[in-house]
């Protein structure tokens, strides 16, 4: 076959492609547009059990109580694609190039803040938009510039101190879990009076365990100490 | 027509979009992002969907899936860029198999 039959070949090719996915747009749109205009959903029995929820934020409460084998399971999951990343080999080796000035006093500026931000929206999400994913990225958001500042974490908190930052948020969720089901026989089943209190907590262990997680994904490998 | 359906047919079109650049390009990192766009169009389609609610506050449910949604694919998305980094490392291109030169 030659070049241009190749090159032909590829253009039929696209072209049959763009009519099946418009056929498939045309579907999806079809099966958007057909839905009713108005759906209650389970609005309404989130409403109805908020009272027990601990928190007054509907969304933590879906997040952290109704569902919360969704959250402790993605927990898992992030511990697990970082187990993925560290299992393909070590992290790059940094160039040690001296950092700007500028982006050293911007790192200098900008980690207080966020960490700040980190801690507000974590302590916010009881009652408003925010919660511990959002305050983890924050968090993660200042490890990155710390990195690429080249402001690289003390060689000794490397080693276990770091595994036991990544494992916190899961081993407090599950702990938490436990801990309910020994005492009243319902996995993160909280108790009305103590929710609050347990989803402050879980999610506090998970704001850290998420923010230095994303952070250690961005290196994409394993950090020696040794190294 | 409402807004919510336009995010919604908003979110079809980017799936859509990223499904044909999925299967169009052959670089791995074209790859991945194409399927950041999908999942975006999902998650607009999901949150949309949610704000279908009569009163003034929607629907919490989809939210929350969209947050841990969120969270899933940038674990994943970091997980696809280690493996890709690997197979440059590996044969100094980064295609699947198939797309390989020989």
């Amino acid at each position: 076959m030659s070049v241009t039959d190749r090159s032909r070949l590829a253009l039929v090719f696209r072209r049959v492609l763009m009519l099946l996915l418009l056929g498939l747009a045309g579907g999806l749109a079809y099966a958007v547009l057909s839905l009713p205009d108005q759906a209650v959903g389970l609005s309404d029995r989130v409403r109805a059990n908020m009272e027990t929820s601990g928190v007054s934020n509907p969304v933590t409460a879906v997040l952290l109580n109704f569902r919360g084998y969704d959250t402790l399971l993605e927990m898992a999951v992030l511990l697990v694609a970082l187990l993925g990343v560290w299992s393909l080999g070590s992290a790059a080796v940094y160039r040690r190039s001296n950092p700007e000035p500028v982006l050293l006093s911007l790192v200098g500026v900008l980690v207080p803040m966020l960490l700040l931000m980190a801690g507000y929206l974590l302590w916010v999400g009881a009652d408003a938009p925010g919660g511990a994913f959002q305050a983890g990225s924050v968090l993660a958001a200042a490890g990155i510039l710390m990195l690429l500042a080249c402001k690289r974490p003390p060689v000794q908190l490397l080693g276990w101190s770091l595994r036991l930052v990544l494992v916190l948020g899961l081993g407090a969720f599950i702990a938490v879990g436990v801990s309910l089901l020994s005492a009243s026989g319902m996995f993160l089943q909280y108790p009305p009076g103590l929710a609050g209190a347990l989803i402050l907590f879980i999610e506090a262990a998970a704001t850290l365990s998420i923010g230095v997680t994303l952070a250690a994904l961005f290196l994409g490998g394993r950090l020696d100490p040794d190294a | 027509m409402n807004s919510i359906l336009l995010y919604a047919l908003a979110g079809v079109g980017l799936f859509t979009l990223g499904l044909y650049a999925l299967i169009v390009h052959a670089h791995l990192l074209r790859k991945i992002l194409a399927i950041n766009v999908m999942g975006s169009g999902v998650f607009l389609v999901l949150v949309s969907l949610g704000g279908r609610t009569p009163g003034a506050s929607p629907d919490p449910v989809p939210h929350a899936m969209v947050i841990t949604g969120i969270v899933v694919a940038v674990s994943a998305t970091a997980l696809a860029l280690a493996l890709m980094l690997r197979v440059q490392a590996k044969t100094g291109q980064t295609l699947l198999p198939e797309e390989r030169l020989e």
